[in-house]
């Protein structure tokens, strides 16, 4: 793990390099490094942490969505970077509304990331520009909504207990 | 001529020979004769055979295939003593289908089709909770108990089952199986379109 101070080191470099606002904020949390990132800048930076930075963080581990319903904005998605050399993690990650979820693929960068991103738009919505292969990965592909949104109903049915049993509607009734 | 009579083997097989030569007459003759002629009907027959020639598909779900397996692969519970033991790696050649484990909604249409394919008459067993009646799985992803899109013959509760119950329920099957083998699922599930044809 970088430590806070060499997070906030990233966070300078990033801001010279791609402006003021491409940083969001950083947060060093358990000894875990969190740099946010604004979205249209998550190609860019990202190109840049693996490749061009002074210590680069060359492998993805893990790319994944979140959604922090009530607080806006809501969607967040994660990219957990790793420097195998170094044996440091870095978690990078950006926020963005419901009605605007989208953000640039990595998988130019990343191959692994093809199949996290498409979880990723299955699960919560986020739209990946320019991502190769753009459906769905675990649910059907006529599904309609997106099930891990904190506004998405629970599905399933209601169980038959003996104290709900005279209000809960039957399938065989 | 003396006749033999008597239930030993070494009696009945020199019984057996006087009636092929000949040497069997009257009572004599029709007493061996009911001895050895059982009546049923050709349904019966037919029903007895089906149930105990039982030829389950290859396919496991979830964790309960495992159980499954056990009770086809260990001698312990060993599903070979009531004719259920040949499973089958092809739909066509199996009637019967054990749904052990969780039916996504991704999966429904597959496993309906399988079903489909499968020879008539043709029975289902949904085995442990999830296949039931999706257990704990309560949500967007799983089919809430398979019995929404294919008949099902035989619960057996578990979580999972343990490889005795399931034998029970394939036992229980066949009970069925001797009463009434279509057990009207056609009527039930209004199956119209979905009939093989040689």
């Amino acid at each position: 793990m970088p430590d806070a101070t060499g997070l906030e080191l990233i966070a300078a470099d990033v801001r010279e390099r791609f402006g003021d606002e491409a940083v969001v904020s950083t947060l060093y949390f358990r000894e875990r490094a969190s740099l946010e990132i604004a979205p249209h800048t998550v190609h860019e930076v990202l190109s840049y942490l693996k490749t061009d930075a002074d210590e680069t963080f060359p492998h993805l581990m893990s790319c994944h969505g979140c959604d922090y319903f009530p607080e806006e904005p809501r969607l967040c998605v994660h990219y957990e970077l790793l420097s195998m050399e170094r044996v440091e993690r870095l978690n990078v990650k950006t926020r963005m509304g419901v009605e605007n979820a989208s953000v640039a693929t990595v998988t130019d960068l990343f191959p692994t990331a093809d199949y996290q991103e498409r979880e990723v738009y299955d699960m919560f919505g986020v739209v990946f520009d320019g991502h190769p292969d753009p459906r769905r990965i675990l649910m059907p592909e006529d599904y309609v909504g997106h099930p891990q949104r904190r506004d998405f109903p629970m599905g399933g049915e209601e169980v038959l207990f003996t104290f709900n049993e005279d209000k809960v509607p039957r399938w065989y009734d | 001529m003396e006749v033999i009579r008597g239930g030993d083997l070494r009696v009945n097989q020199l019984r057996a020979r006087q009636m092929l030569r000949g040497e069997l007459e009257g009572e004599d003759l029709e007493q061996y004769v009911e001895e050895r002629v059982g009546l049923t009907t050709l349904e019966q027959a037919q029903n007895w055979a089906r149930a105990n020639a039982l030829f389950p598909l290859t396919f496991g779900l979830a964790c309960c295939a495992i159980e499954m397996i056990s009770v086809v692969g260990s001698p312990r519970v060993d599903a070979s003593r009531f004719g259920a033991e040949v499973f089958r790696a092809s739909p066509r050649q199996a009637d019967m289908i054990i749904l052990s484990g969780r039916v996504s909604i991704k999966m429904a249409p597959i496993l309906r089709r399988i079903y489909d394919q499968m020879l008539e008459p043709k029975w289902v067993i949904a085995m442990g909770a999830c296949a039931s009646s999706a257990g704990m799985f309560n949500n967007y992803a799983l089919v809430q108990g398979a019995d929404k899109f294919m008949p099902v013959d035989v619960y057996v509760p578990g979580c999972p089952p343990r490889p005795e119950a399931l034998m029970y329920g394939i036992i229980k099957l066949q009970n069925k199986i001797k009463g009434d083998p279509t057990m009207g699922w056609r009527q039930r599930y209004d199956a119209k379109g979905t009939e093989e044809i040689a």
